[in-house]
């Protein structure tokens, strides 16, 4: 149990000081972790849990909550949410005074700017990790793409979608 | 510059620890989809704790800063105002009312996973949800499409984590210098180019 909360403790404090560019960046990292290292979960779990924590309210890695309660009940959850926050907290608390110094230097642009393709391709690596891992029938590959291009394109509330998603899948439409 | 911690709002009011923790618990509740506009809506417009140009370099400040953006922005706000104390109210609020409802989520999907319409209504939920990342990588590769540079890391990075699968860390620690590098080249040649056209 404690070596659970341990590893729990680990993976995600270093998750937390890793996510340049949100949380999105860091799906396919803790996915390798929870699946493929430790087990804890499938692959088609760990997506639908992503998935939950999307419909729910509030910030979009409320996953960290659910993964760290499925695996070790409330120490699992206290455990997994003071990593994943606390670290990144403390580093954006003691930033506040220097962003304001160093807020004309040129070096800031080229770090922000180096900053952007990392970001591309770690969203680009969870969006394809977690469609491959959710989608086995057709139709949810046509319910991703459509929801993709409405929710890039269009202003439609990301909840709408979501609901549309869920709506299909229950009445059981090309799926096994 | 202040170093005082007791900074006041944007009309002059002074903003308490628990005005910071009712804000983000109200804002914990409301926001889905992405918490981004809610907050600035509060933050700015209704509550004024600060104004839209604050508003602006404090965000730029969270987006740099790794962490998510909005939770970021709850302990930077909470500490301007407030100090430790101020930043751990702000958050607090913020996740204690959707870390209870993912749990209760958590808990009815374990116990309804097996029932057939339960299992294919996740189906078509985890595919929409899938969709919408897939726009976020779209709309985030927006600035990058005219950059073949740009273009280039970002295929690397897809390759080293989503085909290869490589740990995370190692990955950064290697790409992202040489990533900033690039970006530095690019824009230093930009620029003397530019003075070369001036001459």
């Amino acid at each position: 149990m404690s070596a659970t909360l341990v590893a729990l403790a680990t993976i995600f404090s270093q998750l937390s000081l890793l996510a340049f560019g949100g949380g999105n960046t860091i799906l396919p990292e803790m996915q390798r972790q929870v699946v493929q290292v430790h087990h804890w979960m499938s692959a088609e779990q760990f997506t639908a849990l992503f998935a939950l924590a999307q419909a729910a309210p509030g910030p979009n890695m409320m996953i960290v909550t659910m993964i760290g309660w499925h695996v070790a009940g409330w120490p699992g959850f206290i455990v997994s949410t003071l990593a994943k926050f606390g670290p990144s907290s403390l580093v954006t608390a003691a930033s506040l005074h220097a962003w304001e110094r160093f807020k004309d230097r040129p070096w800031r642009r080229y770090v922000q700017s180096g900053m952007t393709p990392v970001t591309v391709g770690l969203v680009a690596a969870s969006a394809a990790l977690i469609s491959h891992a959710s989608n086995q029938a057709a139709i949810q590959w046509a319910i991703t793409a459509a929801c993709a291009a409405l929710a890039f394109r269009t202003r439609i509330h990301p909840l709408w979608l979501l609901a549309a998603g869920a709506a299909i899948g229950a009445t059981g439409f090309g799926q096994i | 510059m202040a170093t005082d911690s007791r900074v006041s709002a944007a009309d002059g009011r002074e903003v308490g620890v628990g005005e910071l923790f009712v804000g983000f618990l109200r804002l914990g509740l409301i926001s889905f989809g992405g918490a981004l506009p809610f907050v600035r809506r509060a933050v700015v417009e209704q509550r004024r704790w600060l104004s839209s140009e604050e508003f602006i370099d404090l965000l730029g400040l969270c987006q740099f800063l790794p962490g998510g953006n909005v939770i970021n922005l709850s302990v930077a706000i909470g500490m301007r105002f407030r100090g430790a104390m101020g930043a751990l109210a702000a958050i607090t609020g913020f996740i204690a009312v959707p870390s209870l409802i993912v749990i209760a989520l958590g808990v009815v999907y374990a116990k309804t996973q097996h029932d057939p319409i339960v299992h294919h209504m996740f189906g078509g939920l985890a595919a929409a949800a899938a969709g919408l990342l897939v726009a976020m990588a779209m709309k985030v590769a927006k600035p990058i499409v005219r950059s073949p540079e740009g273009i280039f890391v970002a295929a690397v990075i897809f390759a080293a984590i989503a085909l290869v699968r490589l740990p995370l860390l190692p990955t950064m620690l290697v790409l992202t210098p040489l990533s900033i590098a690039l970006a530095w080249r690019r824009q230093r040649r930009a620029l003397s180019a530019h003075k070369d056209t001036v001459k």
